[in-house]
């Protein structure tokens, strides 16, 4: 069966790769495609790259930085950041991405998720959610977390899925660099709703975080930055403490290519 | 030199990336030339089938690739592996290249319904019949899967399966025709060893 997946998130800033905490604080951590190599040396699954850069300038940088990642990375890269059309979904894909993540590009004109769909099949298109509590509802923020949109959360994620995402990824707000573990109650509301694989993200601040994701077995992948890049918790280790703990992770033993 | 076929389907910057990576000689092309000069070829893929076979003929690359396929070693990937096959199922009925028996049909029709289709992810590849495209792979690694669709009444040409409820053939061959319904271009080390082990054959 298919294994549960461990991904590293990198947001890349002006070329380099940043992190925040509770989406705010943003601190320059490395370079992005030493990371990525990293990374695709230590045996994660899959990796993402968001493009928080603001201007035009930054945008033609970071496709750059993508190729070069693209181009020596051997696992599925997934790009999300500034997608408001068509046209970006291009951009990235030719660049070597193969999902896009879309997020406020949606919420703004959800007809873009079934656009890209058809386009380029489901399975390319990945919506990212940033969500919040407010008075004791999941409420969906839009612009990196800044805006809440007043849309419930398990609406929202239900009709990605009808309009033909093929993944959702979950980012908690609130748990999101706090490292205090991932935020179930969230994850579980949002992850009975939809049936298509479901990525945790936020939170995540030890190895044991991750075993506990997996026990809720809706959740297919647990996406991490911070504890990952400033090498807290190293993949390769981790996915051997889960393969101990009886979750389903691909090992990668010695290499021979 | 690999050929790599260009037929305006999928993205063909990671296969080639992997190829020069591993050192390889390949040519991302859609000149009938190039695969007639080629010791390889490589029918990538990745969309849907009608839309895909549709663009491929207009490349007036269907005849050439048909002969080829008997003198040298092919390798179709995901979509451009399905397209081998006789007949697809994927949005009505859609003839294939017919170079290796079976059809394809939708996962979802015999899954377990509780099961997310796409079936995508990292999943174990059984070997069921030892080759030498095998030489550097170890039997049940695992390799990368995105797809809806999958090749069925094809057990003679199965080399290696894997499970997703049913068997699902991950690597299929007939003659030098092979075809792989994973991507072993994004399929990390395991991956690169399988395509090493394609370019190594004969």
């Amino acid at each position: 069966m298919v294994s549960k997946r461990i991904i590293p998130c990198l947001d890349v800033r002006d070329g380099r790769v940043v992190k925040g905490v509770n989406f705010e604080g943003i601190q320059d951590m490395a370079d992005p495609v030493d990371m990525a190599r990293w990374y695709n040396e230590t045996g994660a699954d899959e990796l993402v790259f968001y493009d928080i850069t603001a201007s035009v300038e930054g945008r033609a940088l970071f496709t750059d930085i993508l190729r070069a990642v693209a181009s020596e990375i051997f696992i599925p890269l997934t790009v999300g950041g500034g997608i408001n059309a068509l046209e970006d979904f291009d951009r990235v894909l030719k660049c070597g991405a193969d999902k896009v993540s879309v997020n406020s590009g949606a919420i703004k004109d959800p007809s873009l998720i079934g656009a890209a769909a058809k386009r380029y099949g489901d399975q390319c298109v990945v919506l990212s959610m940033d969500v919040k509590r407010v008075d004791g509802e999941f409420k969906v923020f839009a612009k990196g977390g800044r805006e809440n949109t007043g849309i419930n959360a398990i609406s929202w994620a239900r009709r990605g899925e009808e309009l033909g995402a093929g993944e959702i990824v979950l980012n908690s707000i609130d748990t999101d660099g706090v490292r205090g573990g991932f935020d179930m109650p969230m994850l579980r509301a949002i992850g009975e709703a939809v049936t298509i694989p479901v990525v945790a993200s936020g939170g995540a601040g030890c190895m044991e975080d991750f075993s506990e994701l997996f026990k809720y077995d809706r959740v297919d992948a647990g996406l991490a930055a911070g504890i990952f890049h400033t090498k807290k918790v190293i993949i390769s280790d981790l996915k051997r403490y889960l393969a101990g703990c009886g979750v389903n992770v691909r090992l990668e033993e010695d290499k021979w290519s | 030199m690999i050929a790599i076929i260009d037929y305006g389907v999928g993205n063909l910057f990671s296969l080639s990336s992997s190829l020069s990576f591993l050192g390889l000689d390949c040519r991302v092309t859609s000149r009938k030339e190039d695969l007639e000069d080629a010791d390889k070829i490589i029918l990538p893929g990745v969309g849907a089938f009608g839309d895909a076979m549709e663009r491929l003929i207009k490349t007036g690359l269907v005849d050439t690739i048909r002969e080829q396929a008997e003198k040298k070693p092919l390798l179709g990937i995901c979509l451009g592996m399905q397209l081998l096959f006789e007949k697809s199922y994927e949005y009505g009925e859609h003839e294939g290249l017919g170079l290796i028996r079976g059809v394809v049909a939708p996962l979802a029709a015999d899954i377990n319904p509780d099961l997310k289709v796409p079936h995508m992810g990292w999943n174990s590849l059984h070997i069921i019949k030892d080759d030498p495209i095998f030489r550097y792979f170890r039997n049940g690694e695992l390799v990368y899967y995105v797809h809806s669709y999958y090749a069925k009444n094809c057990k003679e040409s199965t080399l290696g399966v894997s499970q997703y409820d049913v068997p699902v053939a991950g690597l299929v061959r007939s003659g030098l025709v092979y075809g792989a319904q994973f991507h072993p271009e994004k399929s990390g080390d395991a991956g690169l060893r399988l395509l090493r082990g394609f370019a190594d054959l004969y």
